[in-house]
């Protein structure tokens, strides 16, 4: 039975009040109402009340529901008494739960949008945040190292034995490929150079200063912080999302000595030695490039001896204290004020990785500067 | 109750909790007497594990005060709020076990760290303990190798671990099975006779709430405040808002006072 007078009708009666008076099938895709119409026509009418009579509806499904629910929403934003009659059960109830629970208002601060998000002021107050965030994280760690050096922590051995072995042999293999790669690129790209000087031999001096001052601690540092920086954000975003960490501070236990003080000392100590042992592969790679030149083993390592000089091993080793701080202090900040949710926890992880990176990078180029300063 | 007069334990003053500018529930002004049960109730979102944060000192009241013994938390020094949490056991909704550890170590950490016991007793001790949750053998299972009902009466282990005076729980009950359940309301009744404990829950569990609660307050979503605060019984049956009375009947027939069917008497 299609009811070719399926739709609405609003009538403005003499008390002020409007009548609604439905008609016909209301099903989907009949297109038998459309709120915007019909609040145009109340906007015009600006009734006191709004009657809605359903007698003369036919079948129905859940496009009248929405309809009427628009218009009780409507009714109550106005301020305007809503009334139904002979509207079929079915709908009545319906409509009674729908409009049980009051809608939940949004209060939170709007969700900043994309071009917000590019406006050049938020980024530089938001990257000072982050900057005094990190500073007083690194102040409350040295405490807790403090603490630590007078025997009142609470950090456990155990797990700082277990953040050593994640953080040294397990990481020995990549560590292994990224830098025998590094030192054969750096051989490439120098011997390329020096062969126009007929001055090849000296690969092995650039490869050795290269890789002992520069991309051996570099490589060794981004490789951590994909790996480890990011692991530590990850562990302490889901120790946070699992109430853990509100668990261990109402226990009395300092989050900083517990679970922060472990990380940073496994990476502390991790650090240096991976990076002599990314050294040692970085000029392994480098010689076996220079071989493939036509330079003898003999020839590469007696000028690899040469240029082997202690301040060289040094200030790759002072690098790597430093990105160790870094590196840990980006990945258990994000992770300790990471959020309550999976996604939360993956966004610390991220943030984990990106700001090591950024600390790393501005730190070498300041390492670089004092050194040449001071021509260490 | 035998004792005459409740004495204070636990005071909530004009609290008023807000995250940022959303307020959540303000206003609220009660006691919980030394000894009781005290049940936190109210719909899903109104705040009860808010509140319990706040008497944790997890989250900083917007305004108001929180007092233990008469003695402020929130204006406390770091040192005597330590000190007043050591005498705290607390298992939180989601658990709070420490995922990198077996529940021996869990349950031994506090152990280790304020009694001066030795290895030897502290095994004896949390041995003990797990049993008591019947959880006796799982010593060297790891959080998530056991499952949630479990999980939840091994955080209850950790929290008994000291002996303490006040307990918090976040919703103990929710996702046991019946039987589970009400040993577990067993076990907590047992632990406050046997050590006088305070006890402060969190729960929707109707059941237990009439077998083991001896206070109650209820917090409101919609009026953003607390509506109603006595015994569960009583409120039941005499509470003058309807939506108490419908919360603790679960929603049938709010204007009648009617006999609740699950009332288990191990009074
Ligand atoms: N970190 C937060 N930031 C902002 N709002 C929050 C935060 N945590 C909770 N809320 C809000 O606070 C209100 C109360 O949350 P709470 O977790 O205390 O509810 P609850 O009473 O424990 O509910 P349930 O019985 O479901 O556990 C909710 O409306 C929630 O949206
Ligand atoms: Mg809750």
């Amino acid at each position: 039975m299609s009811d070719s007078s399926a739709g609405f009708q609003l009538v403005q009666q003499s008390d002020h009040s409007a009548l609604l008076t439905l008609s016909g099938d209301w099903l989907q895709g009949s297109r038998a109402g459309s709120f915007a119409a019909l609040s145009q026509q109340l906007h015009q009418a600006t009734p006191e009340s709004l009657v809605v009579d359903g007698a003369g509806l036919g079948q129905w499904d859940s496009t009248l529901a929405a309809f009427l629910l628009r218009c009780h929403n409507h009714c109550r934003q106005e301020g305007i008494p809503f009334t139904t009659r002979n509207l079929p059960a079915g709908t009545d109830k319906l409509l009674r739960l729908a409009t049980a629970v009051e809608p939940h208002r949004q209060t939170a601060e709007p969700r900043g949008s994309w071009l917000a998000a590019l406006n050049p002021l938020t980024v530089i107050a938001r990257s000072t945040d982050l900057i005094r965030e990190s500073l007083a994280f690194t102040g409350e760690l040295s405490i807790a190292l403090a603490r630590l050096v007078v025997g009142k922590s609470n950090t456990r051995f155990e797990d700082f034995r277990h953040f050593c072995y994640q953080a040294g042999p397990e990481a020995l293999g990549i560590i292994s490929l990224t830098s025998v790669l590094v030192g054969m690129i750096l051989a490439y790209l120098g011997a390329v150079q020096l062969q126009q000087f007929g001055a090849e031999v000296y690969v092995a001096n650039l490869v050795t200063i290269g890789i002992l001052r520069e991309m051996g601690v570099l490589m060794t540092a981004v490789v951590m912080a994909g790996r480890t920086g990011a692991a530590y954000a990850a562990q302490l975003g889901t120790m946070q999302t699992n109430e853990e960490i509100d668990a261990i501070t109402t226990m009395g236990i300092s989050p900083m000595e517990f679970l922060v003080l472990p990380r940073f000392l496994a990476l502390l100590v991790a650090m240096p030695l991976l990076t002599l042992y990314a050294d040692l592969l970085g000029i392994v790679g480098g010689g076996i490039v220079a071989g493939g030149m036509g330079i003898t083993p003999l020839q590469y390592i007696s000028q690899t001896e040469q240029a082997l000089a202690i301040h060289h091993l040094a200030v790759g080793l002072i690098k790597a204290v430093v990105f160790a701080l870094l590196i840990a202090v980006a990945g258990c900040r994000a992770g300790i004020n990471s959020g309550r949710s999976s996604a939360a926890v993956g966004q610390a992880a991220t943030e984990a990785v990106v700001t090591a990176i950024v600390y790393l990078i501005v730190a070498d180029a300041g390492i670089n500067i004092i050194f040449q300063q001071i021509r260490f | 109750m035998t004792t005459p007069a409740p004495e204070a334990h636990i005071s909530i003053r004009d609290l008023t909790m807000a995250y940022g500018s959303f307020v959540i529930q303000r206003d609220l002004c009660f006691d919980i007497n030394r000894g009781d049960i005290f049940v936190i109730m109210g719909g899903s979102g109104c705040g009860k594990s808010t509140l319990l944060r706040h008497m944790l000192g997890l989250l900083a009241p917007a305004a108001g005060d929180i007092l233990y013994s008469g003695q402020s938390f929130t204006l406390a020094d770091e040192q005597a709020q330590h000190a007043m949490r050591r005498r705290w056991g607390i298992t939180y909704q989601s658990g709070g076990m420490f995922s990198a550890m077996t529940l021996a170590e869990n349950v031994a950490l506090p152990l280790q760290l304020y009694t001066p016991c030795s290895r030897g007793e502290i095994a004896d001790i949390v041995a003990y303990k797990l049993a008591l949750v019947g959880l006796a053998g799982y010593q060297q299972y790891y959080p998530a190798e056991i499952s949630g009902g479990m999980l939840k009466r091994a955080a209850l282990a950790r929290a008994i671990a000291l002996d303490p005076e006040i307990l918090f729980f976040d919703e103990p009950s929710a996702g046991l099975d019946p039987i589970s359940s009400r040993l577990l309301d067993d076990l907590i009744l047992e632990l406050k006779e046997s050590t006088g404990a305070t006890v402060v829950l969190v729960t929707h569990e109707l059941p237990s709430i009439f077998a083991i609660a001896t206070n109650a307050v209820y917090l409101d979503a919609a009026s953003r405040t607390m509506i109603a605060y006595g015994s569960p019984t009583e409120l039941r049956d005499h509470s003058d808002q309807a939506v108490v009375r419908q919360f603790l009947t679960r929603g049938s027939n709010p204007g009648e006072p009617t006999e609740p069917a699950a009332r288990s008497g191990n009074e």
